[in-house]
């Protein structure tokens, strides 16, 4: 489902409130001096990074979650690099510059029964998808993977939502192992008709393996490396069944049935065509 | 107020601040974020003969000040372009010019003789450059008896503007801006990509799919200036720059160096406004120095105690 009919803007907003989650993970909330344009589950925002030598574009970071009636939204974010180490010393009352939204959106699934799988920073779109969710009476099964207890954030935000269920790879919180290793998935019969995915690229492909072996829908949010975020560039492509396309615009979010993930005839395929 | 018109041989801008190839999609793609109508004009991203699906991802690797690309001219061949984008593109204010590439002589011409019958399009810019496609491309832009010839032969079928984009990444710059010259063109643009790469030391692998891309972005200014700067002493015919522009200033010093026009390109990814700032900033200068046209900052450099 493309955002199409939104007309993106690049525009100055203020840093109104920054939370810290973990070693590596913070929260920010900007605030726009205009009314928010509609933003939906999915969507993305480019922002620019100033004051690091080494950061030279845009960092493209999913949109958490919106309110409307105060014109703010958040993103999470996650230190990688120079470049997320600047915006994680942001302050309040700091202006950052912020091209915005992004990107097509998850679609609503058909039943009511559906399951979220995030791992890591890829919980960053769910949150804004479970409250969507709910928002159109669906109550899902979130389902997120950690390394350790201490990394572990805002569960009681996705508790609002839905049912939360975790995994850690140590054991220390939840069920022990990946988030594929979870119980969930050895009871048989899914009883789900979508599942929502983002995270590692190892574990969307696992998760898709999975649901496409219960023959369940399954829609992924993809985080290649972007230069512009508007579709130009031609740098963020993904193969598809129809070739290759932008994560920028065509996605992020895509149903693996359209991706040539584990399938070898279309991989093959892929391979040839490069010039 | 200043006049900001440039001309170009057969070719009149309102203003001498295009949009590189590749860069800026064919416009339609901002327009939420500038008018494109003020623009001199917009260079297309590259058209060839055929469906293209490029390279693999991963196509990019951020660099200090730029970055490197392998997208290898992905796009939906000449007759997709002709039948589904130039139609919604051709009323645009500005002019439309349109990148052409290949991988042989004969894609060359097929293509620049498509181009040649659509009204709107003045100009095309052939593409002898990229460092990204296998076959042709660069290969085409790094021998001078293979620029004149494949120069010549879209010569021969394409009536309009023909620019020619040059690759920097050659022993003699000014030796292929004379082959080009000599082959026909009107205009030569330069600079292209310059050849780099980028490694991941945890993985000890290249970053990108291809192990080598063209590198674009403020980083190569210097060379580009250089370049431009060489070839428009070096030819009699007008001298499109581009290179790392994301400033009026850049847009100035590559006029002074001899540029007739510029082209903005890796900045547009960065503020996809950056093209109308720097046409103001080029009319604030103008005004600041009191000069009536911009046609006066063209290869006016000052040398040796001017």
């Amino acid at each position: 489902m493309a955002n199409t009919l939104v007309q993106k803007r690049q525009n100055i907003l203020e840093v109104t409130g920054k939370r810290r989650l973990n070693d590596r993970h913070f929260i920010i909330q900007l605030t726009s001096e205009e009314p928010l344009p509609m933003m939906l589950p999915g969507n993305f925002v480019q922002v620019l990074v100033e004051g690091s030598p080494t950061t030279f574009l845009r960092r493209p970071l999913s949109i958490h979650e919106v309110n409307y009636a105060q014109n703010s939204f958040r993103i999470l974010i996650q230190i990688k690099g120079d470049g997320t180490r600047q915006l994680s010393r942001l302050k309040n009352g700091d202006k950052l510059n912020v091209i915005y939204p992004l990107g097509n959106c998850f679609s609503l699934p058909q039943g009511k029964e559906v399951l979220l799988v995030g791992g890591g920073c890829g919980v960053a779109p769910l949150l804004f998808l479970a409250q969507f969710l709910r928002q159109n009476s669906i109550r899902p099964v979130i389902l997120t993977g950690w390394r350790t207890q201490s990394d572990i954030f805002e569960l009681e935000e996705y508790k609002k939502s839905g049912e939360v269920l975790m995994t850690t790879e140590d054991g220390s919180a939840g069920e022990k192992g990946l988030v594929t290793d979870h119980s969930l998935f050895r009871s048989g019969k899914l009883p789900f008709s979508r599942i929502y995915c983002c995270g590692p690229d190892p574990m969307m492909k696992a998760v898709a393996g999975l649901a496409a072996s219960h023959g369940i829908d399954c829609e992924v949010s993809l985080e290649n490396t972007m230069a512009c975020g508007i579709g130009v560039c031609l740098c963020c492509v993904t193969p598809t069944v129809s070739g290759n396309e932008r994560v920028c615009v065509e996605g992020p979010v895509f149903n693996t049935k359209h991706l040539t993930w584990g399938n070898p005839d279309k991989e093959a395929c892929q391979n040839k065509c490069h010039g | 107020m200043a006049d900001l018109n440039v001309t170009l041989g057969p070719l009149e801008l309102k203003n001498p601040v295009l949009t590189a190839s590749g860069t800026f999609g064919c416009g339609e793609e901002f327009t939420d974020f500038m008018d494109v109508n003020r623009l001199g004009g917009i260079v297309v991203k590259a058209v060839t003969g055929k469906n293209r699906d490029g390279n693999p991802y991963p196509r990019m690797a951020e660099t200090p000040m730029g970055m490197l690309n392998a997208v290898g001219l992905q796009n939906k061949g000449v007759d997709y372009f002709i039948r589904e984008i130039y139609p919604r593109i051709k009323d645009f204010d500005t002019q439309i010019i349109v990148n052409v590439s290949g991988s042989t002589l004969d894609e060359y011409v097929e293509v620049a003789g498509k181009l040649n019958d659509l009204d709107k399009i003045p100009a095309i810019e052939v593409n002898i450059s990229c460092p990204n496609v296998k076959q042709g491309g660069m290969a085409f832009g790094t021998i001078p008896a293979t620029a004149t010839e494949v120069t010549r032969a879209v010569r021969d079928v394409y009536k309009k503007t023909l620019i020619v984009k040059l690759s920097p990444n050659v022993t003699s710059i000014t030796d292929m801006a004379k082959a080009a010259a000599d082959g026909g063109a009107d205009i030569i643009s330069l600079i292209n990509t310059l050849l780099g790469m980028a490694i991941n030391a945890e993985t000890r692998r290249p970053v990108l799919s291809t192990i080598t891309g063209g590198l674009s972005g403020p980083a190569i200014k210097p060379v580009a200036l250089r370049m431009v700067w060489q070839v428009s002493k070096a030819v009699k015919i007008p001298v499109i720059g581009l290179g790392g522009i994301r400033t009026a200033t850049d847009a100035i010093e590559f006029m002074l160096a001899g540029a007739s026009a510029v082209q903005v390109g890796t900045a547009n990814f960065i503020d996809p406004a950056v093209t109308l700032k720097i046409i103001d900033g080029l009319e604030a200068y103008l005004q600041r120095h009191q000069i009536n046209s911009v046609k006066e900052l063209i290869g006016s450099l000052k040398v040796n105690g001017e």
